[in-house]
């Protein structure tokens, strides 16, 4: 009786093998609608195709339908996390094609609230990002109760100026819709102050992780030359060494009196973005003081008071207005027929482009820092598919 | 070398089992008999009820079995859009939701509830049927915010669902643009009232008027 | 690099360009000299930040291209326009000179039915594949509905 022979096959598995993998419209990072055919080998991300649209609401198409008193309310959900600097676009547009001026006290509140709301969405950019990295029952969910605590505080300051917590029809063509209530400016102030104090508490909370800085430094690198070439904006383009910031070099709505650094890192990984985007916390909030301080008196609106739907008309002409928003160059191309509606107007969105940096800089990491990257380009999926 | 991602396919849409819309919004009337149950359990607790002194039983059971259903329903998290924010902000810590028991948890498999909050796109309607019926019964759906309401303020574009109420039966509207957690609580806790009157075997309460 | 001396520029390189403005220079260009405006824009006029490409409907004129670069470094801001005139859907396509216009001109495809030439990769983006139409047309009303929902 012959011994049972084993046959010894040698798998030749070179790793080469490759899968594609859906990250699918729904996943647990709360980032929103967001599609990524990723082409992996082994654990390595080869090739990334990402499909958005899962949430175009058609807003350029019911731009030509509604008037330039209805819509601004409707623009605040682009970037619905800022919905101040995207409401901020679309009016500053008209201003510009109709010339109308906007009084000194309306641009300082126009500052205020920008600023204001600028430090409300790098606070929940934080809070998600770091859940995202950390887990949302694990470490992570630390710095995001901290964070939407603090977002709490600002949310109340513009409920009891606007009367809404997250989308706004604060600005008007000519200024703003609301004056600030009594007592308004102490408790701006005050908290102001707190923010500030607890800031620096999270940055040492951070930066003390040792997980924290592996999954963050060397992760996403963005090159200055694909970064002007894609043409994102923002902290993601400070974060790669170009000194832009739209306040500064472009600068609307008073920014010129304002005293603020722009903070630059060339480093173009993911800590520096974040380094980037907590210094602009601070400079944030120095703005908000500074404004606060020097608000002048006077009306807050050019056209005051909302008649009718209709009532302001904007002559012929066309212009692209940019305002810098958290997340970068939050644009608005308006073509204007002299009538109460725009004739064509186009939202460029700063997470569009900032999205299409994705495909450049995933391929050669891992699946886990996707979630790294993405957190620090930090989409909002409203500006992405309008 | 480089790598020419694969074309994405989007899956097929799932209305197309239905021969129309109609069809599935008047299933959604008659959707207490749609929730699986078990004939056999449902003639065993008949049987019991119809002993006398039964009832007892019977719904003291089922008061218990919807306490624990309702005190602990699961989210799965599925934020579209903006009001994806405010439904974060209800789940952290000034608004929590997990007093009430409801825990966000991103699986559909292990979830009761989907809380629907932001926009319904017709490229979306398809995944978010898809993920309902990954979620095992019983389960509910609140429809948060005015645009899986009824569209909302994009109700006239071309790519928007006029509500997720064309594609998932919904138990619970809560209005707003975004509505404050506030609202969004008062929705879930008119839900726990609802999931308080789910039938011994299962088959869901009719509407009360004063309180729906 | 000034703003004068880029208009100078463009005035000797491209006599058939309309230039005015300068904060941003406006050129419209013919559609046949659209890729080698923008790769003049990118090497001579060194305005390498792209930042949007989009297009606009005049109905009986035709549909008009329209894109933006800067020159970070010198804060100059160039609106290239170009006008394909009536009936023509066609155009060249920017991706060889700026990456960012890849998804920027998918947009064009998916919104206006324009052909970018050369994109390597030219689906619909914001819709769904079998999309049928091109909503940002004037000739496609904002309400049409999309079988079966109502």
């Amino acid at each position: 009786m012959t011994a049972p022979s084993v046959k010894r096959v040698e798998l030749d598995y070179t790793g080469s093998e490759r899968l594609t993998m859906n990250m699918g419209p729904q996943h647990p990072s709360a980032h929103g609608v967001f599609r990524a055919v990723l082409t992996l080998e082994g654990e390595t991300v080869v090739g990334v195709d990402s499909v958005i649209g899962y949430l175009h609401r058609c807003h350029e198409k019911l731009a030509e339908t509604l008037t330039y008193a209805q819509y601004p309310s409707i623009a605040s959900k682009t970037d619905y996390v800022a919905a101040m600097t995207s409401e901020f676009a679309y009016v500053r547009a008209a201003e510009t094609i109709g010339k109308f001026e906007v009084p000194k006290r309306a641009q300082y509140l126009r500052v205020i609230v920008s600023e204001l709301q600028r430090v409300a969405s790098h606070l929940l950019w934080l809070g998600t990002w770091c859940m995202d990295m950390g887990g949302a029952l694990g470490g992570g969910a630390t710095i995001f109760l901290y964070c939407i605590r603090e977002r709490e505080l600002i949310l109340d300051l513009f409920e009891s100026l606007v009367g809404a917590r997250l989308l706004y029809g604060f600005f008007q063509v000519g200024g703003v819709r609301y004056d600030v209530p009594d007592g308004w400016i102490a408790s701006c102030r005050e908290t102001v102050d707190l923010l500030d104090s607890r800031i620096s508490e999270y940055e040492q909370m951070l930066e003390e992780n040792p997980f924290f800085m592996a999954r963050a430094q060397g992760v996403g690198v963005i090159t200055r030359e694909l970064a002007e070439s894609v043409g994102i904006s923002g902290p993601l383009l400070r974060g790669s060494g170009v000194n832009w910031d739209l306040r500064r070099s472009d600068p609307y709505s008073s920014y010129e009196d304002f005293d603020f650094k722009v903070p630059v890192e060339t480093a173009g990984d993911c800590f520096a973005r974040y380094r980037v985007r907590m210094v602009e916390f601070r400079e944030s909030l120095k703005i908000v003081r500074q404004a606060l301080d020097r608000l002048p008196e006077g009306p807050i609106s050019s056209r005051p008071g909302l008649k009718s739907v209709g009532q302001t008309r904007v002559p012929k002409g066309e212009t692209y207005v940019r305002v810098e928003g958290a997340r970068g160059e939050v644009g608005c191309y308006l073509v204007a027929d002299g009538s109460a509606k725009p004739y064509r107007m186009k939202w460029r969105g700063a997470s569009f482009s900032n999205l299409a940096i994705l495909p450049h800089i995933i391929p050669g990491h891992k699946v886990a820092d996707i979630v790294a990257i993405m957190g620090s380009v930090d989409p909002v999926f409203g500006e992405v598919d309008r | 070398m480089a790598v020419k991602p694969p074309i994405p396919v989007i899956p097929a849409p799932v209305w197309r089992n239905f021969k129309d819309l109609q069809e599935w919004e008047q299933l959604h009337q008659r959707r207490p008999e749609g929730d699986k149950h078990s004939a056999a359990f449902e003639s065993l607790t008949d049987g019991i009820h119809s002993f006398p002194g039964g009832f007892v039983v019977t719904t003291g059971v089922d008061a218990f079995l919807n306490w624990a259903r309702k005190s602990s329903c699961w989210p799965v998290t599925f934020g579209l859009a903006c009001c994806a924010i405010e439904m974060m902000a209800t789940f952290a810590s000034r608004f929590d939701v997990e007093r009430l028991g409801m825990v966000p948890w991103a699986s559909p498999r292990h979830s009761d509830l989907m809380i629907v909050s932001g926009t319904v796109t017709i490229k979306m309607a398809p995944m978010l049927k898809r993920i309902y019926d990954q979620m095992p019964d019983p389960k509910w759906a609140v429809s948060m915010g005015s645009c899986s309401n009824s569209g909302g303020p994009f109700r006239h574009g071309y790519s928007v669902v006029k509500g997720v109420d064309r594609v998932i039966p919904v138990d619970v509207y809560v209005p707003g643009c975004p509505p404050p957690p506030e609202s969004l609580l008062n929705g879930l806790l008119l839900l726990q009232d609802q999931i308080a009157h789910f039938h011994r075997t299962g088959r869901r309460a009719a509407p009360n008027e004063k309180v729906d | 690099m000034t703003a004068d001396q880029a208009r100078a520029l463009i005035a000797e390189r491209f006599a058939d360009a309309q230039v005015e403005g300068s904060a941003p220079i406006v050129a419209t260009v013919p559609p046949d000299r659209w890729l080698a405006f923008a790769q003049f824009a990118r090497q001579e006029l060194g305005c390498g930040f792209f930042s949007f490409l989009t297009a606009v409907d005049w109905k009986d004129q035709g549909l008009e291209v329209v894109a933006r670069v800067d020159n970070l470094d010198h804060n100059v801001s160039l609106f290239m326009k170009t006008r394909l005139g009536p009936g023509v859907s066609a155009c060249a396509s920017l991706t060889s000179v700026y990456s960012g216009a890849n998804w920027m001109e998918r947009e064009g495809f998916d919104m206006f039915g324009i052909r970018f030439e050369g994109h390597p990769d030219l689906r619909r983006i914001l819709l769904s594949d079998d999309w049928e139409g091109y909503p940002l047309l004037k000739s496609y009303a904002v309400d049409t509905p999309h079988p079966p929902y109502r």
